[in-house]
């Protein structure tokens, strides 16, 4: 038998090898290459015109002390991120829950709350996003129908981020439908077993529709969190695209955008797409390590 | 029983009611394009008083003497060779960690797992500068070439979690009747793969359609626009857009996604909800 078995697993790992080239010349030349590449850049000066020159930790401690502008694009992302993600996932858990239980025509309407989330990422929908909430926009038009009088959204810099968040939360759509999934796969007779002992529709919700979604939930956070931390096209265009009005719109990738590609500082912006990086990642590390408290898998994955 | 149907029906209409308002700023777009550039903002119902193709007619003619036309033809054409490259590369790569066995398989796989949240920007600027020396600035290259290199390990993962399904039995047959593994991805894995080809196929055509950032960076040539690119150059933030013609081509601009969308929708929404896709 061994001796059958060799050429088997030669055939492996030469298919094997010669089907994964492109990804592996890919990752070789598209990501780690380049991922050590702008480590290094990050401790340079570089113009792309002349060598890059080596200055140690510089750009770290210019950026960490004297660049108001990356303090206020760093909290000005946080603001945009802690506000979108809960709105946009209670919306899609709330809808769904709506949606779920055998109701009519539930394909229709998946289709419908879905669009926003097809469309949303195009310049054409930030585009209209930055009419209908214009001071003399639609949105303002409708809220001077009950009476109050909406301020310019867009002009204003204490408002305009409200306009880029409502944009990312009109998006709810596709974290509702993975909600969508997660519910069907709640056992009835789990509903059935509360109503016999008395709960009611509250308590079933907090104890065993909201458990039993808390994976589908993480998944939901953390994909949501690594995707708006990096949102680039709303705050480009509905701004005005170099972050104004008075920086209210710069987003950290934009300002990173600005640094490396209209300042061609690329060395500064290398260091700010390091210190994303690790923002990133400690927020998911930190999702990661909280999650054994509070994401519950079911039995079937434990008792196996 | 009367008291539950009730309360089926306000449920419905809440359903309607606020589905409506989701879609409204996607109706006004629409509408507001066959409206006459005057009435676009003091016309504010749905439905046109007056009804005009103009806008359509003004916008196609784009900018600098180059037509809209021109830059769909290459949307479509970056998005199409991206699809082909995904499909083909992503495949591969998939059918290799789904089923066979090799050195270091478990390495790989956790690597691919991580690139699939490193955030783009980390590897911007040294790809840039690599396209640059490679004088592919102002070429499609930069926007394709990663697709024909598995760079979206996304749809790696997907097709992984997929082939995983397909039964070992249908392999081990094959095996007996003479196949090698090349055959047993050719003729038995790729024919069952094709739900999740789709759904990668549509994700991919949608987001290189809408991947206004690397457009952006990588193309300057105005014969070389996006149709994205042409939208955001007819659109001034300062306020003297022609809105009338930047309506009807933002209009155009997600007709092929919707069409997509709707022709597909049954694969589309079942691999969102397998996945959790964005």
């Amino acid at each position: 038998m061994p001796k059958s078995r060799r050429p088997l697993s030669n055939e492996h790992n030469f298919t094997a090898y010669l089907f994964l080239l492109p990804w592996l010349i890919g990752f070789f030349c598209l990501t780690l290459g380049p991922m050590l590449g702008s480590l290094y850049f990050s401790f340079t000066r570089y113009n792309l015109l002349s060598p890059p020159e080596w200055i140690g930790f510089s750009n770290f401690v210019n950026i960490f002390t004297e660049d108001p502008t990356f303090q206020n694009s760093i909290s000005l992302t946080f603001q945009y991120v802690f506000l979108s993600v809960p709105l946009r996932l209670a919306f899609a858990l709330l809808i769904a829950m709506m949606l779920n239980k055998g109701i009519r025509a539930l394909g229709l309407y998946r289709t419908v709350y879905y669009i926003p989330s097809l469309l949303g990422g195009s310049v054409a929908i930030a585009i209209v996003w930055r009419q209908i909430f214009d001071g003399e926009g639609l949105v303002n038009k409708f809220l001077g129908l009950i009476g109050i009088e909406g301020p310019s959204w867009i002009s204003h810099p204490d408002y305009i981020i409200y306009t880029i968040v409502s944009l990312s939360v009109w998006q709810f759509g596709s974290a509702m439908v993975i909600f969508l999934a997660g519910l069907k796969q709640i056992p009835a007779d789990l509903y059935e077993a509360a109503q016999v002992d008395g709960a009611g529709k509250v308590r079933q919700f907090f104890r065993i529709t909201l458990p039993m979604l808390t994976p589908v939930l993480f998944f939901n956070l953390v994909m949501s969190i690594i995707n708006s931390f990096q949102a680039f096209t709303p705050a480009y265009v509905i701004g005005d695209g170099r972050g104004g009005p008075l920086d209210a719109t710069m987003f950290y990738t934009l300002y990173l955008y600005l640094k490396g590609f209209s300042f061609f500082d690329m060395g500064y912006a290398s260091a700010l797409a390091w210190i994303m990086l690790l923002i990133i990642g400690a927020l998911t590390a930190v999702l990661f390590v909280t999650s054994k408290f509070w994401v519950f898998y079911g039995d079937s994955k434990e008792g196996r | 029983m009367r008291s539950k149907s009730v309360a089926a029906a306000v449920k419905h209409a809440v359903i309607i009611i606020a589905g409506i308002l989701m879609l409204y700023p996607v109706l006004w777009l629409v509408s507001s394009s066959f409206k006459p550039n005057h009435m676009i903002f003091t016309d504010t119902g749905l439905w046109p008083k007056a009804f005009t193709l103009d806008n359509y007619a003004n916008g196609w003619k784009g900018l600098q003497h180059v037509s809209f036309g021109r830059f769909f033809a290459n949307s479509w054409l970056i998005s199409i060779m991206s699809v082909l490259g995904n499909l083909a590369t992503c495949s591969l790569a998939a059918f290799a960690f789904a089923r066979l066995n090799f050195k270091l398989r478990k390495l790989w796989f956790s690597l691919m797992l991580v690139t699939i949240m490193l955030p783009y920007h980390v590897t911007l600027i040294p790809q840039y500068i690599i396209y640059d020396k490679l004088q592919w600035i102002n070429t499609y290259y930069p926007l394709i070439l990663p697709k024909w290199l598995a760079h979206d390990s996304f749809f790696i993962l997907l097709m992984v979690q997929f082939i995983r399904g397909i039964p070992r039995e249908l392999d081990e047959s094959a095996t007996i009747d003479g196949c090698g593994q090349r055959q047993i991805y050719g003729r038995i894995i790729l024919p069952l793969l094709v739900p999740a080809l789709i759904t990668a196929a549509i994700f991919t055509f949608i987001w290189s359609w809408d991947d206004f950032f690397s457009q952006m960076i990588y193309l300057s040539d105005i014969k070389l626009f996006t149709v994205q690119l042409g939208i955001r150059s007819l659109f001034d933030p300062s306020g003297q857009s022609d809105w009338g013609a930047l309506l009807a081509m933002s209009t155009l601009s997600l007709v092929p996604i919707t069409l997509i969308f709707l022709i597909f929708q049954r694969y589309f929404l079942d691999g969102i909800a397998t996945t959790g896709l964005k």
